[in-house]
């Protein structure tokens, strides 16, 4: 593996870093500009934003195992929903409020998650793939209902009061603290997520995406590495469910459901797969235009998102980000 | 021992309803390789056209049904034209976000034009009532349904094995290039299983109507299921897939009398264990 790296990227590498380094710098200057645009904009509407940022981590999550892997799955509101009920029921049951704490529990509760569903999906291909993955979302929704003594069950386990942030930011009624730490967790998964994509555990999860035959070939453990992904993964989605714990306060069903996966994996397809940026861009398109849509028009939003999926599929196969990045290299390809 | 029977007697029914709207995507997907998670929302469609043109209309339960599955196909065949053509071989991701989006639409439209309530289609009065079989009396229409599911099947299997038609379509499920380049005009194959599929869809929901009932979420609620049963059965495999509608209909039947409490936390737990020892499902075929 480290061979291989060596004789094809060691060259551009030293070429490229200073490049994406500044690029890097960028993206998250991007974001950082956006979520302070969004706090101007839309100051009484912090809720829905934060929320936004929650289902981001879980959409980059998906993005690990889906676009970097190519594992399909359909069921990743289990891992969401597990980092979720962790940190809810660790401040209900056990009086553990502090929030940075919270996220903790969420994250290792979120890799506990990951490691089981991913030992389960990974064992088939394809549409077993996918079946599996639904029906490790369902087992995981069933399980909290029934375990309803912590949960909640249908009620939804409520009554989380995080601790203020140092001592000094309160979760208050406006939700600035909430959105605030959301940004701030954003910015730090997702520089540490780039970081992680371009290592050669990274590059060595493209390459199973891409042949996983030739990696074996090439004495890498394909199933050890997804696992590993998985993993990370839950970690990424467990940071995300906890969050939504703390911000909203409550946990329902909600965040274990198949609707929650299915619309999750069509945000980050609708992003483009295979790119952090993608993955976020899906996101807030989606549900901001799910927000705006049903708002406008309460009956025939299912219908417009719908249609969106269907033209997004049509006219924009590689989805948002990838379209719009193919459309700029033919640009360029044009201007030269 | 009554028990047993009832839980029987409803399983059955149950699988048989299951098979009957799940067949078609089974043939479909071990044909065109597509994962069509719109397949229970054609279902859909078939329940409510049978409820408008039974209760609204007035029309008699038979002339409802034949008018709600060739109704069904109508709608099902610009769609397949104009959108399933375009995803034929695309990736799995394209295709889930493809269907999802007109199974979006298609609820969206029907909670539009019929309202978000429950749609019953009145049953004739042969069917209303208990028959007595002897020893034990059992309402009259899910006799019905296991006995559509039964013809069904026989028909497919006469359809599949013994016409000229089927042995166009097992070719091109094998191998759809080699199938074309002998002449087998594989779009038009295509396009034909496409309808049947859809028009035995619509069937399954109407004859499955009391057991699943017709309200605008049916689409979204019952798409899992039938893509278990497919997974479960092996796509394209009609023995396969009549044996996963009994087994999960037993499993799922059984498990709401005995263990109501855990909802179908045991049907999903039976499909993990089947798909994990059967990747490619019961009688899938290996490759």
């Amino acid at each position: 593996m480290a061979a291989v790296e060596h004789t094809s990227i060691a060259k551009p590498v030293q070429s490229a870093r200073p490049n994406w380094l500044a690029r890097d710098l960028i993206g998250v200057a991007v974001i950082l500009a956006v979520a302070v645009l969004g706090y101007f904009l839309f100051p009484n509407n912090l809720a829905l934003l934060t929320r936004i940022l929650a289902i981001a981590l879980l959409v980059l999550s998906i993005d690990l195992v889906t676009g970097f892997c190519g594992v399909a799955t359909l069921g990743h509101a289990a891992l969401f929903g597990a980092g979720a009920y962790a940190a809810g029921i660790a401040a209900v049951h056990w009086g553990i409020t502090d929030p940075f704490l919270m996220i903790v529990i969420g994250a290792v509760g979120g890799a506990v998650a990951g490691l089981v569903s991913g030992a389960v999906i990974l064992r088939g291909h394809g549409l077993a793939q996918l079946v599996l993955s639904i029906a490790v979302v369902h087992l995981f929704h069933e399980a909290a209902n029934k375990a309803s003594t912590y949960t909640g069950g249908s009620d939804g386990l409520a009554g989380i009061s995080p601790d203020p942030i140092f001592g000094m930011f309160g979760f208050d009624l406006w939700g600035r603290t909430a959105y605030g730490f959301a940004v701030a967790l954003l910015v730090i998964v997702f520089v540490l997520l780039r970081l992680l994509t371009r290592s050669p555990f990274g590059m060595l999860c493209r390459g199973i995406k891409e042949d996983p035959i030739r990696v074996r070939a090439m004495g890498a453990s394909v199933h050890g590495t997804l696992l590993k992904m998985y993993v990370i993964s839950g970690v990424v989605a467990g940071i995300g469910g906890a969050l939504n714990a703390i911000s909203t306060q409550v946990v329902g069903l909600d965040s274990l459901s198949f609707t929650l996966s299915a619309e999750s994996l069509v945000m980050l397809v609708l992003g483009g797969t295979g790119s952090l940026y993608g993955a976020l861009i899906g996101t807030v398109s989606f549900m901001w235009f799910e927000d705006f849509v049903s708002a406008a028009n309460p009956f025939h939003w299912l219908t417009i998102v719908g249609a969106l999926l269907i033209a997004v599929v049509l006219f924009a196969p590689r989805g948002l980000y990838g379209s719009a990045q193919l459309l700029l290299e033919r640009f360029r390809g044009a201007g030269k | 021992m009554q028990t047993v029977f009832s839980v029987g007697i409803d399983a059955l029914a149950y699988g048989m309803v299951l098979f009957v709207i799940s067949i078609g995507l089974s043939v479909t997907m071990g044909l065109m390789r597509v994962v069509n998670l719109a397949h229970g929302a054609f279902a859909m469609i078939g329940g409510y056209i049978a409820s408008y043109a039974a209760q609204t209309l007035g029309f008699g339960y038979a002339l409802a049904v034949l008018v709600a599955v060739v109704g069904t196909i109508l709608i099902a065949i610009p769609v397949e034209r104009f959108l399933y053509r375009r995803i034929y071989g695309a990736p799995e991701l394209t295709q889930v976000l493809m269907t999802i989006g007109i199974t979006f639409c298609v609820i969206g439209i029907a909670n539009y034009v019929f309202g978000p309530t429950l749609k019953t289609i009145p049953l004739p009065e042969t069917l209303r009532g208990p028959v007595d079989l002897g020893f034990r009396t059992i309402a009259a229409h899910k006799l019905f349904a296991i006995a559509c599911g039964v013809v069904v099947a026989a028909a497919l299997w006469y359809l599949i094995e013994k016409t000229s038609f089927g042995v166009k379509l097992r070719a091109s499920v094998d191998n759809a290039a080699m199938a074309a380049s002998l002449g087998v005009r594989t779009k038009i194959v295509y396009a034909v299983s496409f309808a049947v599929a859809v028009g035995l869809a619509a069937f399954g929901g109407i004859v499955g109507a009391e057991l699943l009932p017709i309200e605008p979420y049916y689409a979204l609620r019952y798409m899992v299921t039938f893509l278990v049963v497919v997974s479960v059965g092996g796509a394209g495999s009609i023995p396969g897939a009549l044996l996963a509608c009994l087994l999960l209909g037993a499993i799922d039947t059984t498990g709401r009398y005995l263990l109501p409490e855990y909802g179908e936390f045991f049907f999903y737990l039976a499909v993990i264990a089947i798909v994990c020892v059967f990747p490619r499902g019961l009688l899938g075929r290996s490759k």
